[in-house]
């Protein structure tokens, strides 16, 4: 059962205090969850709810709302393929085929290694560049199946472990708390 | 005539190297907006904003000044910079904060300081991973270089700015779900009234929700004046506004034009922009303003790109109106595309993305998913088709536009819009659908 790790209590902590109530620092906190263990399982909700002072079930009420959001294991690289209007205009849908050949799962499962979560995502913004997909919310525009096997296999053998970080960690980029203020308005 | 580079205002700096760095942005007087803003009083800044009339780029199109100028006076107030951008086809704000992000902190600031709010927020959509990461170094240096923070430029004036990341709901793009998604809520709208955050919002304090394009207009609005601004563009739709192209056309991507001058025929067609249908095809039906928006047809080319000249339109619903730019984003299908499919993705998207609170929108919502997925995979029935009339038209009754209301929001309304416009431009094609028992394009 994974609890947040006392380093990442202590980021739980600061995050809590940039808001002027604690429970908006919530969907962060999933986040930081999510950064630690890849999904949110109950001892995480549990701690959540501790850090904000509120119920394990509000804050699965929320969990639960959000795309983003995993309350079960996923895999290593979540792989999410747009079929949304534009990409089902340039081929969105027959890439989420062949993604599907390729790992060898349908949409909304994971390969057996744990290496890969497959899912089909609404729109993701990058229209332009249609087909497109999302490795762990980092972008490829123009996919091409060929392109897309070499996408794989680049990261089955961790040769994008730099540019694409595990499944959770959304920013790195740090809040600098040196020049910062906080005073809870 | 296209904008050349520098008659850009938003997306001016979009492809130079390292243009969302803090000394590519000073290097292009970068953090002068602000510095003049402080030298002026909160009522002449909202003063210039009125005078630009610039309207919300999210999608709703509320004269930006206006909604400034309702902000109830009781402390503490806030901003929240609306960057959840998820409506389909829509890519604007993606682009602007990868790329440009100390433009959107600037616009924040000027904002604030304008509207007396304590702290802003920026709330980026969860998905944009590097922009976030963007945004947050962006505010980072904006608080080192003095801009973020206590006593701002010698001014006398202190905010902090909080970097938000969302989790993946679109319904959190409309305003006061996203203020409930703030509040670590799920995003459930909130019933109207009040109409205005800016009356009761985060926390129940008054609250500005401006999206990320209308704020990163601030800075230049602020520099060269509200004058300036509403000298570009014609009647009520100033300014210049980037719009998303995407679909059939040849060259996909978001372009800033200038509004009215401009018409769909040459942002879809013009060489400086789409280029026209791939493949030398043609064009069948547009999405003019993105997936709520009722569609247009090639009637519509000729069309200015302003938000009155739209909805003013003869459109084609049955029951009267335009459409609307929307969120600014145009998908363009041409004669190869299936239009029950087309539709179909649309009425699926807003079956999943439905809040559930409203039952029109809830139940409405997956009876089109269902009835029009039927159709599309050949086992539909001919009475189909007006089934799917008759359930839009009680989730929208009447099915005109501006939209009829059901629902505590926009989206029960908007999710049969593209159903009902593709049974009145192609009702032939779904009938086709029902007497082959499959799809005439698979």
């Amino acid at each position: 059962m994974a609890r947040l790790s006392a380093p990442n209590v202590e980021r739980a902590r600061s995050t809590i205090a940039l808001y002027p109530h604690a429970r908006s620092a919530l969907i962060p906190l999933l986040h930081l969850a999510q950064e630690q263990d890849g999904w949110v399982d109950e001892a995480a909700m549990q701690h959540i709810a501790e850090l904000l002072e509120i119920t394990p079930a509000e804050v699965l009420g929320t969990a639960s709302f959000y795309d983003m959001i995993f309350t079960e294991p996923v895999g290593k690289h979540l792989v999410s393929v747009c079929t949304n209007i534009a990409c089902l205009l340039n081929g969105g849908v027959e890439l989420l085929e062949h993604a599907e050949k390729t790992l060898g799962v349908r949409a909304g499962g994971t390969t057996a290694d744990g290496e890969f979560t497959l899912e089909e995502v609404e729109c993701i913004a990058l229209c332009g560049d249609a087909p497109c997909l999302a490795v762990n919310w980092r972008f490829r525009g123009k996919v091409t199946p060929s392109a897309f096997d070499t996408l794989v296999d680049d990261l089955r053998a961790g040769r994008l472990a730099e540019e694409i970080p595990p499944h959770g960690t959304l920013c790195r980029v740090r809040r600098d708390t040196t020049k910062t203020s906080e005073s809870p308005a | 005539m296209a904008l050349t580079q520098d008659q850009k205002i938003v997306t001016r700096r979009v492809g130079r190297p390292n243009s969302w760095t803090l000394q590519a942005y000073l290097d292009d007087g970068g953090y002068q907006g602000l510095r003049k803003a402080l030298t002026m009083t909160p009522e002449e800044i909202t003063q210039e904003v009125l005078t630009s009339n610039i309207l919300g780029r999210g999608g709703a199109g509320f004269e930006a000044g206006k909604k400034w100028s309702m902000m109830r006076k009781a402390k503490p107030a806030y901003l929240v910079v609306n960057g959840d951008e998820s409506e389909p086809a829509t890519f604007k704000d993606h682009m602007l904060v990868e790329n440009d992000p100390h433009q959107l902190v600037e616009g924040a600031l000027i904002c604030a300081f304008a509207t007396g709010a304590d702290k802003a927020f920026l709330y980026v959509r969860g998905e944009f991973a590097l922009g976030i990461e963007r945004v947050q170094q962006a505010v980072n240096e904006a608080y080192a270089y003095g801009a973020i923070g206590q006593n701002i430029f010698d001014s006398g004036w202190s905010i902090d700015v909080v970097v938000h990341m969302g989790a993946g709901a679109y319904i959190c793009g409309e305003e006061t779900a996203l203020l409930e998604s703030l509040e670590g809520k799920r995003g459930f709208p909130r019933i109207k009234p009040p109409y205005f955050p800016a009356a009761i919002g985060l926390y129940g304090a008054p609250t500005i929700v401006n999206n990320v394009e209308t704020v990163s207009n601030l800075p230049w609005i602020i520099t060269n004046g509200g004058a300036a601004f509403a000298a570009l563009g014609a009647g009520r739709s100033t300014g210049t506004r980037i719009f998303s192209l995407s679909g059939c056309v040849n060259r996909p991507g978001n372009y800033e034009v200038e509004m009215v001058k401009t018409t769909f025929r040459d942002l879809i067609y013009g060489e400086e922009y789409g280029g026209g249908i791939r493949d030398g095809g043609e064009l069948k039906a547009f999405v003019p303003g993105g997936a709520s928006s009722p569609w247009f047809g090639p009637q519509h080319l000729d069309l200015p790109l302003g938000q009155d000249e739209v909805a003013q339109a003869e459109g084609v619903l049955p029951g009267g109106g335009g459409s609307m730019l929307g969120s600014g984003s145009i998908v363009v299908m041409d004669d190869k595309t299936c239009m029950v499919r087309a539709a179909w993705r649309l009425a699926r998207f807003f079956a999943r993305e439905s809040c559930g609170q409203c039952t029109p929108c809830r139940e409405g919502t997956g009876w089109l998913d269902k009835i029009m997925r039927r159709i599309e995979d050949g086992a539909g029935r001919m009475e189909d088709i007006d089934l799917l009339v008759d359930v839009s038209d009680n989730i929208a009754p009447g099915l005109s536009f501006p939209y009829p209301m059901t629902t505590i929001c926009f989206l029960g309304p908007s999710s049969p819009m593209p159903i009902v416009s593709a049974i009145q431009m192609f009702r032939s094609e779904f009938e086709q659908h029902v007497e082959l028992g499959r799809c005439p394009h698979s």
